[in-house]
């Protein structure tokens, strides 16, 4: 009986190499291959992160290569969370988190409904749709600046002709009162699109013959919708709600281009404040002691989603 | 005959130096910001390529970018500059953090005299501690914030009319805030030639120095300073004086009453399109865009005029400019010495000022004929006789984010009062000096 390919390579291998293999177990062999996986995580994740707590209790300044370093205890956390400008900061968020979440799965959510009905141009319309997604984030940050323009901007003389208001009697980026909403609407503008098409994956998943079933059962489409559509989306739509919120969390370039964090700190974001603590002001100590308040923050709210969203799978 | 031929060509060229620098021909790369004079420098340079026989190459960021990326570039030991053109308020980090080679040996090597410099330059631009004999720059460009305005429109018979009529004097530039504050406000909402115009455009900008640097060229000459005592770092009763609280205040009504719509985030750019597309009367940016404006074809020539930042209870303009620094990470050092020496020729120096450099030797700025040379020569003297600048501690990026915050808030985000900004802005600035152990 001829060798096979297998047989031909086993034979092939030098004698001490495949001796040493032969002599390790499966398991040894699974943490060979795993091991390069786990170096990598550890040299990119976790050190980082063990090096990151580490600053945190210190008052180190990467701009200050040569000052002396001191363990300050808990100084940089108590100051982070005593800080009001802090929580204002957080406020912000919050309110940029909570309406451009709402308002994406809400709008997200009808687009996806209406484009799973079939009709002409459909095909299209999702295109058209589709497309703020694929801009670059400081691209429409740059040219909504322009849209909202009081002057100049479309935007402006759009409210303009529906409301008969001056176009420039308001301006969307300047004012403290619109100027978290003119964030909200842009990010909505751009990201909605993401919801649609996961929930549209989500209806595109339903069997018809559920429909059916409830057809011949003479259920109301109105039963239908909230009894086999809404739940059977609901996992879908709340991976979308998963993933859009992570994002929005650490919203940066989009908001950095449009209002730069102003006017004031009406629209500075945690992301935007934490950067300029590293980057800009060099507090590196007191930036990483934000940074494991964020990722405490983050990490926790985000399993507690998560384990929600299984037992909402599960059922 | 041969060998005397060959010695003297040997003689020639010792006596010439170009043996030697071309022998060592460096490609040096000067950083600086990207505006009107960066340009006029890289031609100037030409004169020193061909001396030198070094090769100049040049990294020139944008303003808003400029501090974020050298500041950068400098803390993490970069070697992409040889030679920096660092904005003033680097000087006390460029010293401290090593940053900076210090002068002081080359320059009594070389001959070099600060004594040849305007003063306020040397103080500004070149010392750390401030005042002591411890150099860290050449003065390269002197600047500060002044003003320019439509001269064709302050010309208009019934523009003069109309503003007799509402203010009892004659329309002419400001010499005061209180007057600026008239003129712009005549100008705001005003219909000249068919369009609608503004009053000025002043600097708002949220992201990197703007509204500091716009709110502080009123602030200073309502009398607001940093410390009660030079170097002390007494800032109660200075920072947030009754004076200082009334400058702000000021700064507050000028931006409310007569901008144009939108001008939340505005800084050079926006103020040089403010007036080059016909929307403002009057607007405020550094001597340094002077030259280019003047030139402009649309409204530049007779259509612009030029003023000192206005008094009031004193006269002060807000000190913009920068010296040139030997980064401490370079590997041609020589070589960018050299430029230095080269740069500090006066005879290089007149050829700067000719180019539209702000050169600060005496020899250009005590000639006779130098207040006569540009419609703007005449008070860019003035404003350097009374320039104020910005903390220039190695922790000024702290400090100075610190007002941005704060001036933004008030002004802008009507958040508060001037005396409770000013109030914060000392809390602010007094865990910075904690923190750097000063306080």
């Amino acid at each position: 009986m001829s060798d096979t390919p297998i047989d031909r390579v086993a034979k092939a291998t030098p004698p001490s190499v495949a001796a040493k293999i032969r002599g390790l177990s499966d398991r040894a062999i699974a943490w060979l291959f795993v091991l390069p996986t786990i170096f990598l995580l550890l040299a990119v994740n976790i050190f980082p992160l063990i090096w990151t707590i580490n600053l945190s209790f210190t008052n180190f300044r990467a701009n200050r290569p040569n000052r002396e370093v001191d363990y300050i205890g808990l100084r940089n956390y108590e100051r982070i969370l005593t800080d009001e400008d802090i929580w204002l900061t957080m406020q912000a968020t919050a309110h940029f988190l909570f309406w451009t979440i709402l308002l994406q799965v809400l709008i997200g959510f009808t687009l996806a409904w209406l484009i799973n009905r079939k009709f002409k141009g459909n095909d299209l319309w999702t295109t058209l749709i589709v497309l703020p997604m694929m801009l670059s984030p400081a691209v429409v940050g740059n040219f909504w600046t322009f849209l909202y323009q009081p002057q100049i901007g479309l935007f402006n003389y759009g409210i303009s002709f529906l409301t008969g208001i001056d176009p420039s009697s308001f301006q969307m980026i300047g004012d403290v009162k619109l100027a978290p909403w003119s964030i909200v609407i842009v990010d909505t503008w751009m990201w909605t699109p993401f919801v649609m098409l996961i929930c549209l994956a989500g209806l595109r998943s339903i069997p018809d013959y559920i429909y059916e079933a409830a057809e011949i059962d003479r259920a109301s489409q109105w039963r239908q919708f909230w009894t086999i559509t809404v739940p059977m989306v609901l996992p879908f739509l709340m991976l979308a709600v998963l993933f859009r919120g992570i994002e929005n969390f650490k919203m940066f370039d989009l908001v950095v281009q449009l209002t730069g964090g102003g006017p004031g700190s009406v629209t500075e974001l945690t992301s935007i404040n934490l950067k300029r603590e590293a980057f800009e002001k060099w507090r590196t100590g007191y930036a990483s002691a934000y940074a494991i308040i964020l990722f405490v923050t983050v990490f926790g709210l985000a399993s507690i989603y998560v384990k929600a969203l299984n037992k909402v799978k599960e059922r | 005959m041969k060998t005397a031929k060959l010695l003297a060509a040997t003689a020639f060229m010792a006596a010439s130096g170009l043996s030697v620098s071309q022998a060592q021909a460096d490609e040096l790369t000067l950083c600086w910001a990207a505006w009107d004079p960066a340009n006029a420098l890289v031609e100037l340079s030409k004169e020193f390529e061909a001396q030198s026989g070094h090769t100049m190459k040049f990294e020139f960021v944008p303003w808003p970018n400029f501090a974020d990326r050298m500041l950068n570039e400098l803390n993490s030991g970069g070697k992409l500059c040889d030679l920096l053109i660092g904005d003033s308020q680097w000087i006390g980090g460029g010293a401290e953090n090593g940053h900076y080679v210090k002068l002081n040996d080359f320059f009594d090597k070389e001959g070099i005299s600060m004594d040849d410099f305007a003063p306020a330059t040397v103080y500004a631009y070149s010392t750390w501690p401030k005042g002591t004999p411890n150099y860290y720059a050449l003065p390269a460009m002197g600047d500060a914030n002044g003003w320019f305005y439509r001269k064709d429109w302050f010309a208009m018979p019934e523009i003069q009319e109309a503003f007799k009529a509402e203010h009892g004097r004659d329309l002419a530039p400001p010499k005061t805030q209180m007057e600026l504050l008239e003129v712009a406000k005549f100008f705001q909402g005003r219909e000249i030639d068919g369009q609608k115009r503004y009053g000025a455009a002043i600097f708002t900008e949220r992201g990197s120095e703007g509204i500091t640097m716009g709110a502080t060229s009123a602030m200073y000459p309502f009398g607001f300073k940093y410390e009660m005592t030079p170097g002390k770092y007494d800032m109660e009763g200075a920072v947030n004086s009754a004076d200082a609280v009334a400058g702000l205040e000021f700064y507050k009504e000028l931006y409310k009453t007569s901008t144009p719509p939108g001008y939340t985030d505005s800084y050079m750019e926006q103020s040089l399109d403010a007036f080059k597309s016909g929307q403002v009367a009057m607007a405020m940016n550094w001597f340094a865009f002077f030259p280019g404006l003047y030139a402009d074809p649309d409204t530049g020539g007779d259509k612009i005029g030029f003023f000192v930042n206005p008094g009031q209870l004193k006269e002060a303009s807000t000190l913009g400019g920068q010296g040139i620094s030997v980064v401490a990470y370079s590997d041609k050092q020589d070589a960018a010495l050299e430029y230095i020496k080269w740069f500090a020729q006066p005879s290089v120096q007149k050829k700067w000022w000719d180019l539209g450099g702000y050169s600060c030797h005496v020899s250009v700025l005590n000639d006779p004929n130098f207040a006569d040379s540009a419609p703007f020569a005449a008070d860019f003297l003035l404003a350097m006789d009374g320039v104020m600048d910005f903390w220039q501690e190695p922790a000024y990026a702290e400090l100075l984010l610190a007002m941005q915050k704060r001036l933004h808030d008030y002004v802008v985000a009507d958040q508060g009062t001037a005396k409770e900004a000013l109030d914060k802005l000392i809390e602010d600035w007094t865990e910075v000096f904690e923190d750097e152990g000063k306080l």
